[in-house]
């Protein structure tokens, strides 16, 4: 549906220009939500901005439905855009029309009959929950509803992929939730692919299918939200995860780790999908000689599939903890010391 | 001493054709100017260096002529246009010479505050440049245009009182005329009783209209 292959994008003279984006690969396939997450200044702007041409890319090709933009004529260009909606941070919606030209101003620009604008307009209102505010101007809505203005104006004209540019930014956390249910809404029922970038990973977590993660302009990690979530492999990936998973070891344990000895050893345990229901603790209370001490412990969900992050301590003999280890390795749990120096 | 009325409202009459003529025309001027201004730009619609440097210095040329030369300076251009080189005719041009840059400059700064986000939108919906212009940029400018249309015409009705210079008449004339060179106290508290009404009438009604249109 959407492919960058080898996307840049340098903003300024070549030699001492600023490189947004370095040669970027990504393919999102047809009815995904994919999410693209990075930091302030890694490129994310660029990277959305590159598919409907908003942004020129320096190098590389972006394909749209089997279509590089780049090569179309204005006319042709303009045609294409209106396959692909967007919406914005700061919703960017025009504050001298109402609600209904706002949402209506995507059918006036390609001059569709009027009957036909008014029954499309009502209609997304309607989608959107804002029939009653027809007549409202944009600063008489809260975040909420502006941003629901901006979606109902960015699927007027019926586009099979939307772009979403930090579109929950700048609400707060109950709005974004009413917000991504909404997104989520409109990629099932219209099948509507969706590109989002944010540096929430909440976002990311709650509806995304699959993530990339940006810094620098490079993808530096791609793959399923799952994956990513559960095993992040790079560290920009897994602070990010951090940020909603509660994955960090809490300054308690630190202090218990100052006292650690061969006896008495924590670990980090993460449970993923099915083992998540198995009484793995219980099992080794029972089996072995050990006394198992839970210090932190958490359980998400992502997308359906529990996933569990515990710090246990295991006292005992050296000897039969490592058994314990052996035991956990077997039941396909990852299981881990916890260093001092390790995060 | 009798006050002549007629007289003055000869003069209020001349004063109001030579604003109104002369802010119909340097607006349609600086409308066009200031929009080409504004796309020319770099980054914007239609960037190109070479229209908007040439723009840009014009318009700072016609701008920073004091209005009494400029009025002589472009006597010979006002007898080509017009036909003569005295009378309320003769002064519209000038003043539509020294408003009309003027008001540019105030639509350019107009257009500028609108938020680029809101191009953004229009370019992500396919809107051709005409259509940004038309639908987007003027409208969300529009109260401010108001605004900076009502600055300009209180600026013209200074300038019409040096419309004497070249027998252009005016209220500002009749001041000078009778109240300063003849110590006619009461005509010149008069003419500048009528002008402050007219200024202060101009700017309540630029400011309602533009209220109106924010809607705020």
């Amino acid at each position: 549906m959407i492919t960058f292959d080898q996307v840049s994008k340098v903003y300024g003279e070549k030699a001492e220009g600023v490189k947004a984006l370095d040669e970027v690969n990504l393919h999102v396939e047809e009815g995904e939500i994919y999410g693209v997450i990075g930091f302030s200044g890694a490129g994310k702007s660029s990277l959305i901005r590159c598919v409907n041409l908003l942004e020129q890319p320096t190098s590389g090709s972006v394909t749209v439905n089997g279509q590089n933009l780049q090569e179309l004529s204005p006319k042709e260009l303009r045609e294409a855009k209106r396959n692909i909606g967007m919406i914005f941070q700061h919703f960017n919606l025009l504050n001298s029309k109402t609600v209904f030209t706002n949402v209506a101003m995507p059918l006036l620009l390609s001059k569709t009959p009027k009957k036909e604008v008014t029954k499309r307009v009502y209609e997304l209102l309607d989608f959107v929950g804002l029939r009653d505010k027809a007549d409202s101007y944009p600063d008489q809505l809260s975040g909420g509803q502006k941003q629901r203005v901006g979606i109902a104006r960015s699927l007027a004209t019926q586009p099979s992929i939307l772009l979403c540019d930090e579109a929950t930014s700048a609400l707060d956390p109950d709005t974004t939730n009413a917000i991504l249910k909404l997104l989520k809404k409109i990629n099932q029922e219209y099948n509507i692919t969706i590109l989002i970038i944010t540096h929430e990973m909440g976002v990311i977590r709650e509806i995304c299918d699959k993530v990339a993660v940006l810094e620098d302009g490079k993808v530096v990690e791609s793959g399923s939200v799952f994956d990513v979530f559960s095993q992040p492999k790079t560290t920009t990936a897994h602070n990010f995860v951090s940020t909603v998973m509660h994955d960090q070891i809490p300054n308690s344990v630190y202090e218990l780790l100052q006292k650690q000895d061969a006896q008495n050893k924590i670990y980090r345990i993460v449970f993923v999908g099915e083992s998540t229901g198995t009484p793995l603790l219980s099992q080794i209370a029972k089996q072995y000689q050990v006394e198992v001490n839970v210090l932190f412990g958490s359980i998400t969900e992502l997308q359906g599939v529990p996933f569990g992050n515990l710090i246990v301590q295991f006292e005992g003999e050296e000897k039969e903890i490592n058994r314990v280890i052996m035991h956990i390795h077997q039941q396909k749990v990852s299981v881990k010391e916890v260093l001092e120096d390790v995060g | 001493m009798l006050v002549d009325w007629q007289q003055i409202i000869e003069a209020l009459w001349q004063t109001v054709v030579m604003v109104a003529v002369s802010l119909f025309f340097s607006a349609l001027i600086g409308l066009v100017l200031g929009i080409i201004l504004v796309v020319t730009r770099k980054g914007h619609l239609w960037e190109n260096k070479y229209i908007f440097t040439v723009l840009n210095a014009i318009v700072n040329i016609f701008r920073s002529i004091p209005f009494i030369i400029l009025m002589v300076a472009v006597i010979p251009f006002t007898r080509l246009v017009v036909g003569t080189s005295i009378g309320t005719a003769a002064a519209i041009v000038p003043m539509v010479l020294f408003a009309g840059p003027y008001i540019a400059r105030l639509i350019e700064n107009s257009l500028l505050e609108v938020d680029p986000g809101v191009m953004e939108a229009a370019q992500s919906m396919g809107a051709t440049p005409w259509q940004i212009i038309i639908r987007f940029l003027i409208p969300e400018a529009l109260s401010s245009l108001v605004l900076g249309a009502t600055i300009a015409t209180i600026g013209l009705v200074g300038a019409s009182a040096m419309a004497g210079a070249v027998g252009g008449g005016g209220l500002g004339d009749l001041a000078i005329t009778f109240g300063y060179q003849r110590f006619d106290t009461i005509v010149m508290l008069i003419t500048v009783g009528i002008l402050v009404v007219m200024v202060q009438g101009l700017q309540s009604t630029g400011n309602i209209l533009s209220k109106k249109i924010r809607r705020r």
